[in-house]
């Protein structure tokens, strides 16, 4: 947004936001909030048609994120945002789709429909919030747990093997993959704006502080104990081989921008494929002519 | 000295939305001017909204709308400093 069309008393990202569902249910201190700004700052910054970009979440946390941006947005069932979001960029090429969920959603729940997502190469930007555990149903044990980790269902600590997500998202066949945290502001609104206009499963992972459930019940403090945090432990490196990329619980925590290929999308192999079996017959889907 | 011909640092006035804020205090700790400081008054949902402190410091990074989870602040160009540096520039 240019300096001189900031107001004084409007927020500039008001544009973007039903405000009349103000103020939103996260709690003081929690990441989803700054995630949302990046997201939107981002959105703003790629120059798409608004019109043209829609939201999908699923339920959680982060799963309210539909109801807040001011976009065609739609709040879908546990774990099935992904699906929603492959249905719709199938049955409207032209629109750009953004998942937008949590960790307990996306590969907890919905982990099935995520690896298929990826491989098939659907044109999607998953964005996935992770704070560590289910926050919304009481702090229950996720996907993406640190081993360690006292929650709700872990009460002496947890000592499943957590995902590590970036290397999940490229075995599947990710076309883009990141992961910040949610204090790499500036970084997680350009990786977001780079998935914006890229073809392909793009996948960005953020870390947010959960401070009323895996903080309080780990006794870390609030969300700015978190944040400096993620300030002392975070490292940046890109291209890192994202096998290596496993979190700790209180551990370091490897970011940056992992993966960053081009290949054909679901559609263009589609296309691609039936125009070479049958010929003039076909009639190409989603493509401008 | 520096030359840094027309270049003039940019100044920003610090809004805060205060009734929004939910007191998380990370535009405080992570504004690298220390312009603002949380406050000890109330806003209506109980929470203390932060308070400027040293306006004439803020730099317009705009770092503290970016990291504010509750779209609670904001800042604007300060619009004299852009008449200044008019007048600077067409001086003989
Ligand atoms: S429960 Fe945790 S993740 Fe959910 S809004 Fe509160 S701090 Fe954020
Ligand atoms: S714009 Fe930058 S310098 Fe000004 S108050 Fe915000 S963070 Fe501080
Ligand atoms: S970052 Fe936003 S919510 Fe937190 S104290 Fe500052 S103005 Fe309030």
């Amino acid at each position: 947004m240019k300096p001189e069309d900031r107001v004084e008393g409007r927020h500039p990202m008001e544009e973007f936001l039903r405000m009349d569902r103000m103020p939103h249910i996260w709690c003081s201190g929690c990441g989803i909030g700054i995630v949302v700004t990046s997201f939107i700052e981002a959105l703003q910054k790629s120059g798409l048609d608004p019109n043209k970009v829609c939201v999908c979440s699923g339920i959680g946390c982060t799963g309210r994120v539909a109801g807040y941006v001011k976009l065609d947005s739609f709040h879908t069932t546990h774990g099935r945002p992904v699906p929603f979001a492959t249905g719709l960029k199938l049955a409207n090429p032209e629109l750009k789709v953004v998942v937008f969920s949590g960790d307990g959603d996306i590969v907890g729940i919905g982990g099935n429909h995520f690896i298929h997502a990826a491989r098939r190469n659907m044109d999607i930007v998953v964005i996935c919030v992770n704070n560590f555990n289910y926050a919304m149903t009481g702090g229950q044990v996720a996907a993406t747990t640190p081993i360690g980790a006292n929650l709700s269902t872990a009460p002496y600590g947890n000592f499943e093997y957590p995902f590590n997500l970036p290397y999940l998202a490229e075995a599947c066949g990710a076309t883009y993959v990141a992961r910040w945290t949610c204090l790499h502001i500036r970084r997680v609104t350009k990786s977001i704006q780079e998935a914006l206009q890229k073809r392909g499963f793009s996948f960005i992972e953020v870390i947010t502080p959960c401070v009323t459930l895996y903080a309080r019940r780990n006794r870390l403090g609030d969300g700015l104990n978190l944040l400096r945090y993620y300030y002392e432990n975070s490292e940046i490196r890109h291209g890192a081989d994202t096998r290596t990329l496993d979190i700790g619980y209180q551990g370091k925590i490897i970011v940056g921008k992992f993966v960053d290929i081009e290949k054909p999308t679901f559609l263009d192999c589609m296309n691609n494929h039936l125009r070479k079996v049958l010929g003039d017959k076909y009639q190409p889907w989603g493509v401008k002519s | 000295m520096i030359y840094f011909g027309e270049l003039k640092e940019k100044k920003g006035i610090v809004n805060i939305i205060k009734d929004r804020c939910k007191g998380c205090s990370f535009c405080v700790e992570y504004c690298p001017r220390d312009v603002l400081e949380m406050s000890e008054e109330f806003n209506v949902k109980g929470y203390h909204p932060p308070r400027v402190i040293n306006p004439d410091n803020c730099c317009y990074c705009q770092l503290c709308e970016a990291i504010c989870p509750e779209f609670a602040i904001f800042v604007t160009l300060r619009e004299e400093e852009e008449r200044e540096r008019e007048k600077e520039i067409s001086r003989p």
